[in-house]
């Protein structure tokens, strides 16, 4: 199983980095977004997946589930969800206020004091 | 002083910040909470800083959990300094904020996230835990993004979008570096890794994860990796470019010494040979850009880099000297660069623009912010008798020592790079025939003068007086020498 993890976190770590090469701005966020999920699935894999009752809550199982990698992707779930939430409106007022949605173009942009 | 004063350095800022959000209409009530917060700040943390001098290292357990399995925050006399100067360059970049922001600026929650920021400052100085340290990252970093992009000019736009972007990428880095450390010790707890570690000794695996440590950190510090840095930190107010000049880098410098001390010190010929060197190209890198550009926000931003490199490049010697020499740098540049770029955005708003070109003879109207930027020049590039010889002194005799002359030689001779990028500046704003009216002349420009004074102050109170700073420089590289200190501290027992 967790070799079948390990594969699909490749992929998503493919996919991920292929699309934050890419300049248009939506593309980058949806790269980031999957390279996030895939270093959440990582870190799953990297946790062990062990079968067992939850932690904490008896005392008589035999063998208990790691709760620590589920914490740890909890807590980074919901800041890569702020981030991407944050980027996407970020781009959206850069849109609004400059109608290019494409980095190459945003070059050209200068300073104004 | 009990461990559970702790908290407060994060208590702090974070409740103050809260309670400013439902003060949002009123500008005088968000900056009395500011400025109430920040005096706290500065008073709690130099209390800190002395029971840790006399007390030897806090540590308190989260919540009640012991310590390899709760969250631990420890304050050892590194992260208690550090708490200290980003207090001291908190309450300073407040008040000149209250004088160059713009008003639209403080109705929009400016001042909450300056002190979100700064929580989250001092969540990463404080942590033990190694994914503590990445959520405080976050909690910093989301609010930097905000604070760069507020106002919403176009320039601010896109170069919010740049560095967000890079973040976005570093981020999930740190989390997959997190991943593998786990997998491999079975612990997150800084000072439980740090045994862990020793115990087991440091691996090709485990040195190839302090090598994405030390990817993930230089991303954040401007490591080599700096290429959002110029213009995130000039798109930004100057104020808030004060604020991430002076903490943001240092926060990623910060990891790097406390992962490499105390974590994984057992390697040096791979881990510090590439700090040493990847200090050395950052220092080339940042000294070449800071020459080349003739606008003032971009030779500021620049010469933030070269301050990392040559910090880091003392990291990577890992004596007792050389990190001492360390401590005292990065000390003195959170000072020198939050008194830097508050001069010169004085400078860009007293002449309205940012190209040296254009500005002329300003010094005969501001003959105070003159005098005021060639002490911070001469304090960034190292004359005595201000803080910055003091640093460079102990950092450049470390590397004769530990006979890294090349290294060393870069080091010397960056710094002249610098010191001739920062006369620039100075010479072509200051001198001249003044092109200011007599009429426009005293209209600009407010705010600077009580915190610019403050920090210069500072600066050369540091390089007179760093007799009475060394003590407690050398109290913190005691820890870092002695890692099984720390680890007692946190651990307790044997």
């Amino acid at each position: 199983m967790e070799t079948f993890l390990i594969i699909v976190c490749g992929v998503l770590f493919g996919c991920g980095t292929y699309m934050l090469l890419s300049r248009q701005v939506l593309k980058i966020i949806f790269g980031a977004a999957l390279f996030t999920h895939a270093a959440h699935l990582l870190l799953l894999a990297m946790g062990g997946l062990k079968k067992g009752a939850p932690p904490l809550l008896g005392e008589e199982a035999g063998a208990y589930a790691d709760p620590i990698p589920q914490a740890l992707i909890l807590t980074s779930i919901v800041i890569s969800f702020a981030l991407t939430a944050f980027m996407l409106v970020l781009a959206y007022r850069t849109y609004a206020e400059t109608g290019m949605s494409d980095l190459e173009q945003m070059k050209g942009l200068e300073y104004e004091p | 002083m009990s461990p559970n004063a702790l908290i407060l350095p994060l208590l702090v800022p974070l409740s103050a910040g809260i309670a400013m959000v439902f003060a949002r209409r009123s500008r005088v009530a968000q900056r009395w909470i500011a400025m109430a917060a920040a005096a706290l700040l500065v008073f709690i943390s130099f209390r800190l800083a002395e029971a840790v001098y006399q007390n030897g290292i806090l540590s308190l357990n989260l919540g009640g959990w012991p310590a390899p399995f709760g969250i631990v925050l420890v304050a050892d006399m590194l992260s208690a300094l550090l708490v200290l100067a980003s207090s001291i360059v908190l309450i300073t970049c407040l008040i000149y904020a209250f004088g160059a922001l713009e008003e639209r600026h403080e109705h929009h929650y400016v001042y909450p996230f300056l002190l979100f920021l700064v929580c989250g400052v001092h969540g990463s100085f404080l942590t033990g835990d190694a994914f503590n340290l990445f959520v405080f990252f976050e909690v910093m970093l989301i609010s930097s993004y905000v604070l760069l992009s507020l106002g919403g000019r176009r320039i601010q736009l896109r170069e919010s979008i740049k560095y967000v972007a890079i973040n976005m990428v570093a981020s999930p880095l740190f989390v997959i570096a997190i991943a593998y450390l786990y997998a491999l010790t079975g612990t997150l707890n800084m000072a439980h890794l740090a045994e862990r570690v020793a115990e087991a000794g440091q691996d090709g695996l485990l040195t190839t994860v302090s090598l994405l440590f030390l990817i993930v950190f230089g991303i954040k510090a401007a490591l080599f990796l700096f290429v959002w840095l110029p213009g995130s930190y000039s798109a930004a107010p100057a104020p808030i470019a004060a604020i991430f000049a002076a903490l943001l880098t240092k926060v990623g410098i910060y990891a790097i010494l406390r992962f490499f001390t105390l974590i994984f010190p057992h390697e040096p010929q791979v881990t510090h040979t590439a700090m040493i060197w990847l200090g050395a190209a950052t220092m080339i890198l940042g000294a070449l850009g800071a020459v080349s550009h003739w606008g003032i926000r971009r030779i500021l931003a620049y010469n933030v880099i070269v301050s990392v490199g040559f910090i880091v490049f003392a990291i990577g010697m890992a004596g007792a000297d050389a990190l001492a020499g360390a401590l005292y740098y990065l000390l003195h540049d959170m000072i020198a660069k939050a008194l830097l770029f508050i001069l010169g955005g004085a400078i860009i708003q007293i002449a309205g623009t940012d190209r040296l070109r254009d500005i002329a003879g300003l010094i005969r109207y501001r003959p105070l912010l003159g005098w005021l930027f060639l002490l911070a020049v001469l304090s960034v590039a190292g004359i005595p008798p201000l803080s910055g010889f003091v640093g460079k002194f102990m950092i450049l005799e470390a590397g004769v020592r530990h006979g890294q002359y090349a290294v060393a030689a870069v080091g010397l001779l960056t710094s002249l790079l610098v010191l001739y990028s920062l006369m620039k500046v100075f010479v072509q704003s200051f001198w001249g025939e003044t092109f200011l009216t007599e009429s426009e002349a005293f209209f600009t420009g407010k705010g600077f003068h009580a915190p610019a004074l403050i920090l210069a102050f500072l600066t050369a109170a540091m390089g007179l007086a760093a007799n009475g700073v060394l003590p407690y420089i050398s109290a913190a590289v005691d820890v870092m020498a002695n890692p099984e200190l720390y680890i007692r501290a946190v651990l307790g027992g044997s």
